[in-house]
């Protein structure tokens, strides 16, 4: 890997509700570089999207975001204004929606939105950005792209929506692209097109990802690195290979037996789930968050703090219980 | 878009014809015409004797094809009381109302729009709060009682503007402003509440994330799709201005149709209120028909279903 694009430390994420204080994210910290791909995992309501907005620069007005470091090919975004954060959004950064039905502007032409883009950012060539339009549009796999350029959006399928949003993110040749579960409204067949494309542009084009989804299936065929959130911080990370070969928290342990996995999962054999609910974030916080619905929860859990254990190459988890205890046990996903 | 265009004109001028019918039996059945063209001191005889020459005794639908057949060659009669064709009286008037309504819904626009923006940018704010004070005043103030306070303080008190007349351009201004306004308070709250749900879009959010400039984002993206129903509602609020127009062209003495209308009424002149009823009714049914083919225009799934 060449050279680290983004790098972010102690991301906290505050949003003032008629409770309280609701904290969605509290304390992320992750890397990307280039032509890597993190995956950022979790269920909903753990913080996932407001993490990639608080990095773009999108929050709601409401919410507060706080970080230790929050650099960008070695820039420092904390400090930036709102008018030098949209100088880098759309051009060296990116991003992709869950909802291509409603992500374009139902009123403009296909063309006129992947062009606006590239006038931003790039350069005043009409010529140019459609020329650009048309190659990129290809390049997703949108068949007669130049006659697709006059049509609208609520002419073209849902995938076919989607593709555009992913040419619209790439019109200005960004170093990262972040993907907010790109496939979640899509329907399967599409779902692992779309993935399939990220995957190879992100190659193609030597970008870092930041690849946002609930689905560890997803993860399992793309990322280079994963990233496991729980009520708003990150319980575990590593490379893609060890923390599916060996999960450490409980919470990915968990995670894992509820998708099939070729190889492991036996024909006819039950997959898992996580019982119970994400818990409230309102209010002061502490302890290990997940000590409600974990099997392996103590007394001592309520009083955990913050320091994960760190497994070498990357691999670190946030939990009380020691690697030795971990290991010994039977395999994670044999377990009901 | 053309068979969309053809079948909308199509209903539009079914609907002139039904207006039409409906008026002219109305009218005919609320006046007896004979009476109002004899005057108080007609005989019998007289009254027969004008029933008979002006075909008032036949019956009321061959009287109305009779209407029709000549309506639709540009020929609208005679006027009982001056005595002068009703498609002169109509069209030397048509103007004066025509450039008062236009005007008048313009200032609406110019106020409402840029309001209703200006306080969807930040609901509940003290801009919002002032902007939502503009507009129940606007609603809550009757329109005469509104223009007779302008014709006080700048007719009257400090003497800025003609109070009567339509020979300059001094004398649309107030009646511009009083019916202008009226229509601003239901435009503003329909901008307002358009721009307040477009910009909390996801197309919104797309766009912001392209970091397009703010006033990209305000007017190219969220503008034009919170004004789509606006444009609809602007269209309703035109005709009405035009035909409306009737108590401020009274008030103002702007010798328009709306006057014309008054004075017609007024006199029993049956021929003149049936011909400006259509006129009215014209209005209607082509504005709604140019704001249907601006949204076609604007949105462009509405044609598709």
């Amino acid at each position: 890997m060449s050279g680290t694009i983004l790098e972010v430390e102690n991301l906290s994420v505050d949003i003032p509700v008629a409770a309280g204080m609701l904290h969605p994210v509290r304390g992320i910290g992750f890397s990307v570089s280039r032509g890597e791909t993190l995956c950022i995992v979790g269920e909903s309501g753990c913080g996932k999207s407001l993490t990639s907005l608080a990095v773009m620069g999108l929050l709601p007005k409401t919410a507060r975001r706080s970080a230790d470091r929050m650099e960008f090919l070695g820039r420092d975004i904390r400090s930036l204004r709102e008018r030098e954060m949209a100088r880098l959004r759309g051009g060296s950064m990116s991003m992709i929606f869950q909802e291509p039905m409603t992500s374009l502007n139902p009123s403009y032409t296909i063309g006129n939105q992947l062009a606006e883009v590239y006038l931003r950012h790039v350069e005043q060539s009409r010529a140019a950005a459609r020329d650009r339009a048309v190659f990129l549009l290809e390049k997703v796999g949108i068949s007669s792209a130049a006659s697709r350029l006059g049509q609208y959006p609520h002419q073209l399928s849902g995938g076919q929506r989607q593709r555009v949003m992913i040419a619209m993110a790439l019109m200005c040749g960004p170093e990262l692209i972040i993907a907010d579960e790109p496939t979640t409204a899509l329907d399967v067949t599409i779902q692992a097109q779309i993935l399939h494309l990220l995957a190879e542009l992100q190659r193609e084009f030597r970008m870092g990802m930041i690849l946002i989804t609930h689905d560890l299936g997803i993860v399992a065929r793309v990322a280079d690195k994963v990233q496991v959130m729980y009520a708003g911080k990150t319980v575990e990370e590593g490379p893609c290979e060890t923390v599916f070969d060996a999960p450490m928290h409980p919470y990915t342990q968990g995670l894992l037996r509820c998708i099939p996995i070729p190889g492991r999962t036996q024909r006819g054999e039950r997959l898992g789930s996580v019982p119970g609910i994400v818990p409230n974030l309102v209010g002061e916080l502490s302890g290990c968050m997940f000590r409600n619905r974990c099997d392996y929860a103590s007394d001592a859990c309520a009083g955990m703090r913050d320091e994960p254990t760190r497994m070498g190459d990357g691999h670190a988890y946030t939990c009380l219980r020691a690697p030795e205890e971990i290991s010994g046990e039977p395999q994670a996903a044999e377990t009901p | 878009m053309p068979a969309y265009t053809l079948k909308r004109t199509f209903v539009a001028f079914l609907i002139l014809i039904v207006v039409s019918g409906l008026t002219f039996s109305l009218s005919h059945l609320s006046a007896d015409p004979a009476l109002t063209i004899g005057g108080e001191q007609a005989s019998d005889e007289d009254i027969q004797a004008i029933r008979k020459l002006y075909g008032f005794d036949r019956p009321i639908h061959v009287q109305y094809l009779d209407w029709l057949g000549r309506a639709l060659s540009g020929d609208f009669g005679e006027s009982y009381h001056y005595k002068q064709r009703v498609f002169d009286m109509v069209s030397e008037r048509i103007g004066r109302t025509m450039l008062l309504g236009t005007l008048a819904i313009l200032f609406a626009l110019a106020v409402s729009i840029p309001l209703g923006t200006l306080a969807a940018m930040r609901p509940n704010s003290i801009t919002d709060r002032i902007a939502l004070f503009i507009a129940v005043l606007g609603q809550a103030l009757p329109t005469f009682w509104f223009a007779l306070m302008m014709i006080i303080v700048f007719g009257v008190w400090w003497r800025w503007l003609p109070i009567s007349g339509h020979t300059q351009w001094a004398n649309y201004v107030m009646p511009t402003i009083a019916l202008g306004y009226y229509a601003t308070p239901a435009l503003m709250r329909l901008t307002r509440a358009g721009m307040i749900e477009v910009l909390a879009s996801d197309y919104i959010r797309t766009a912001r994330a392209k970091g397009l400039s703010p006033a990209s984002v305000l007017f190219k993206h969220a503008l034009r799709n919170a004004i789509i129903p606006v444009v609809a509602l602007a269209a309703v609020w035109f005709g009405f201005m035009l035909g409306g127009s009737i108590v401020i062209e009274t008030i103002f003495n702007l010798k328009g149709i709306g006057w014309l209308s008054y004075d017609a009424l007024l006199r029993s002149d049956l021929p003149v209120v049936q011909a400006i009823v259509l006129v009215f009714a014209s209005f209607y049914v082509v504005l709604t028909l140019l704001a249907d083919l601006l949204n076609a225009y604007l949105d462009p799934r509405i044609s598709v279903r």
